[in-house]
């Protein structure tokens, strides 16, 4: 997997990240590099350090030591500017579903009339073309979460993390934000999203970084993990994972 | 006070027939109050805002003064305005003493606080709520401030109310200030002051029912657009 | 909705804004709360202001307060009644003339019952005596006003220092004379006021005139234009003009016909 050099921009570097706090390590990773074309999960139990590292990721966190390179750059707004979050809680707007989206675009600059265009696309993506004067706010959970991913969309990133952005959701709403997410992928945006759902892993990863302990003891191509992982804590994981 | 029930039905049937002096005087307590309240807002909401955003030294120490500002007895504040506005104070060219626009600044320094204090509050809460999503979104903490406003427009329009309140029930700084001048500066508070001194008891009381009904009024309408609000689910979380 | 809401508010408010008043040429009279409460200028002031044009603004506050104001520059024209006060104002050079307007008296209120038996009587010292031996409830202005003085003044004569007396049966207000009588009403306390102050005041309780007609209750009101040397912004003509007209036939005139419920409340006496 690491060999594969892929055509799009957004090539993510870790180099000796660690985050501890009051003497704890919450966060040690001496290199991680995130260049394939993804889309890439990040498994493991709760506590491992998932989100830690998606923020860090993001810029949203420095890290105590080491640092987070895209395409050969330190992280720094710029870089930042080029990628999206979707959390675990949607944090949206007190303002209308389209409103939402219309702040995004408006940041960027666009003219009143492409922004129009682009909200009724980004509407359709989402299945919300019924809701966009409704106010966000009063979106159930699933809308709520794909409207999130519209609006992360709507910066036209290279690339979008997401944390666990199913954990809350019903079997049905999760389908209609993985179809969201792989179409995204399909259309080069890559990837990188947090799941500790093993059967999440299993339907949208091309690679998975397993992790346990603010470690990461694993990260490979999605088949082999799954099937043949290397490491003890990844097969535990998964065993105990598969019994749930 | 033999004459009471009599007096009352006075004042009520002035009230009720719309009795153009006493609606002047109304007008212009709603008219100096809406005022200060809305300058207060232009200069406490950002202020609050800043203060609930930004972080640099002497901050804790700015919110304790504002919070503590909110509470400034009226009479010193109309004390302290009188002083600026004196001929014989350093605003004395500007000759405002004696007008509505020197009630108008008093109650601004009255309201201020209230606002920024509150609005403070508010948008502490929202800000911890937006931080992450914002800063995602490449949203600056200076550029969040006009997000997070808007985004607890329905809490600080309570704030503004608030400040309404304290202006239009205010009478120590106003009287100061203002003169209680006929047809000039005589609002609610300062009539139902001097008609209290005249010994007519029951149109000061009269009047005190109309500030209440005012109080009531604005309350009701707050309300509704909260219900409104929130049946289009702009309710905080 | 909200929008609406909104700009529905920013809407009216521009209505009601407009300009706050029309430029015309007006006067600040710092004046005392007995001609206001009476109803005197609210009177008087339409005559003076349809012959000239000039508004006349008056700030009702105690006589000392009045004086403090002026010093201040914030006034054009002073109407008080503290004699001495008033020549200390002039001969310090804050106010270049005074004059005698008018006149009326004081009288000594107190409850029925008239605990301290003055009832009828027409000396105001002899009362105060009797008040105090009986120490029978007194509310006073305390406000350092014209009535406050002249009570301090009558309590001199009659031998007695209130002030020890003070938070016991001498009760001092600290407020304006209405006020100092709601609460002499409230407690059945007597009261020095001054007459117009008392025709007009509508709580009365069980409060009547006790003492009057005493020639030490007499109580002059004076004009003093104040001085534009001190504080240039005085609006020193239009201020003249008022006191002219005060003091001539046109306001000794309307003054004299200023008798609500038929009763004289104001003696003109200019010279």
């Amino acid at each position: 997997m690491r060999d594969l050099i892929s055509e799009m921009a957004g090539h993510i570097v870790v180099n000796g990240v660690k985050i501890a706090r009051n003497g704890a390590a919450l966060l040690d990773v001496p290199h991680l590099a995130l260049n394939g074309p993804g889309p890439t999960l990040i498994l493991g139990p709760n506590g491992a350090g998932k989100s830690l590292l998606l923020r860090c990721l993001h810029g949203l966190i420095v890290p105590d030591k080491g640092f987070v390179k895209q395409d050969g750059v330190p992280l720094n707004t710029d870089q930042t500017a080029r990628q999206a979050m979707v959390f675990q809680q949607p944090v949206l707007l007190r303002r209308s579903v389209s409103a939402n989206l219309d702040f995004v675009l408006k940041r960027r600059g666009l003219h009143r009339s492409a922004r129009k265009v682009r909200i009724a696309e980004l509407l359709a993506e989402g299945g919300l073309e019924g809701k966009a004067r409704q106010s966000a706010r009063s979106l159930s959970g699933g809308e709520a979460q794909r409207l999130a991913i519209l609006r992360a969309l709507a910066l036209d990133p290279d690339t979008l993390f997401l944390d666990e952005p199913t954990s809350a959701l019903d079997p049905s709403a999760t389908q209609m934000i993985e179809g969201m997410v792989l179409r995204a992928s399909g259309r080069g945006v890559r990837i990188v999203m947090v799941t500790h759902d093993i059967g999440q892993a299993r339907r949208l990863a091309a690679d998975i970084v397993m992790m346990h302990g603010g470690h990461v003891v694993e990260h490979g191509d999605a088949r082999q993990v799954l099937d043949a992982p290397k490491s003890e804590a990844s097969r535990r994981y998964l065993a105990g994972g598969l019994v749930t | 006070m033999q004459g009471f029930a009599s007096e009352f039905n006075t004042a009520i049937g002035l009230i009720l027939n719309g009795d153009a002096e006493l609606w002047a005087i109304v007008l212009l307590s709603l008219k100096v109050s809406v005022f200060a309240v809305l300058i207060s807002a232009l200069i406490g909401m950002p202020v609050g805002a800043a203060l609930a955003v930004a972080r640099f030294p002497g901050r804790r120490v700015l919110i304790i003064l504002m919070n503590a500002l909110m509470g400034f007895p009226p009479v010193v504040v109309g004390l302290l305005v009188y002083l600026m506005l004196s001929r014989s104070g350093p605003l004395g060219v500007l000759e405002l003493l004696y007008t509505p626009t020197a009630m108008i600044i008093a109650q601004v320094v009255l309201v201020t606080p209230i606002v920024a204090a509150l609005t403070r509050q508010v948008v502490e809460i929202l800000a911890e709520e937006y931080s992450e999503q914002l800063r995602s979104l490449g949203v600056s903490r200076l550029a969040s401030v006009p997000v997070l406003l808007w985004d607890a427009r329905l809490a600080l329009v309570t704030a503004l109310l608030a400040g309404f309140g304290r202006a239009i029930a205010e009478v120590g700084a106003v009287i100061i200030v203002g003169g209680n001048i006929n047809h000039v500066t005589r609002v609610m508070t300062t009539t139902i002051a001097l008609e209290t001194s005249k010994g007519n008891l029951a149109l000061a009381l009269a009047l005190g029912a109309i500030l209440i009904g005012i109080a009531i009024a604005v309350n009701a309408m707050v309300s509704a657009l909260t219900l409104q609000a929130e049946r289009e689910g702009l309710r905080h979380a | 909705m909200i929008r609406n809401v909104f700009r529905a508010v920013v809407l009216s408010l521009g209505l009601i804004a407009g300009p706050t008043t029309a430029e015309e040429p007006f006067i600040v009279v710092q004046s005392t709360t007995s001609t206001q409460n009476s109803g005197l200028l609210d009177n008087i002031l339409p005559w003076f202001e349809a012959e000239t044009g000039i508004d006349v603004r008056v700030v009702a506050v105690g006589t000392g307060q009045a004086i403090r104001n002026a010093i201040n520059g914030d006034g054009d024209v002073l109407l008080v009644h503290s004699r001495a006060d008033e020549e200390q104002f002039v001969a310090d050079g804050w106010g270049v003339e005074r004059f005698d307007v008018m006149y009326n008296d004081f009288v000594l209120v107190g409850p029925k019952s008239d605990p301290a038996g003055v009832e009828g009587g027409s000396d105001i010292v002899a009362a105060l005596t009797a008040v105090s031996q009986a120490k029978a409830p007194f509310a006073s202005r305390g406000d350092d006003s014209g009535t406050h003085k002249a009570e301090l003044r009558h309590w001199e004569a009659a031998g007695v220092d209130p002030a020890d007396a003070s938070g016991t049966w001498y009760r001092e207000t600290g407020s304006g004379m209405g006020a100092t009588l709601n609460v002499a009403s409230g407690m059945d306390a007597y009261a020095l006021t001054d007459r117009a102050t008392w025709e007009s005041f509508g709580n009365r309780g069980n409060l009547e005139v006790l003492v009057e007609g005493d020639p030490r209750l007499f109580n002059q009101y004076g004009v003093i234009l104040v001085n534009p040397d001190k504080h240039p912004r005085v609006r020193a003509s239009a201020g003249q003009r008022f006191v002219d007209w005060l003091i001539g036939p046109d306001g000794q005139a309307a003054i004299e016909a200023f008798k609500p419920n038929g009763q004289q409340l104001f003696f003109p006496n200019a010279k």
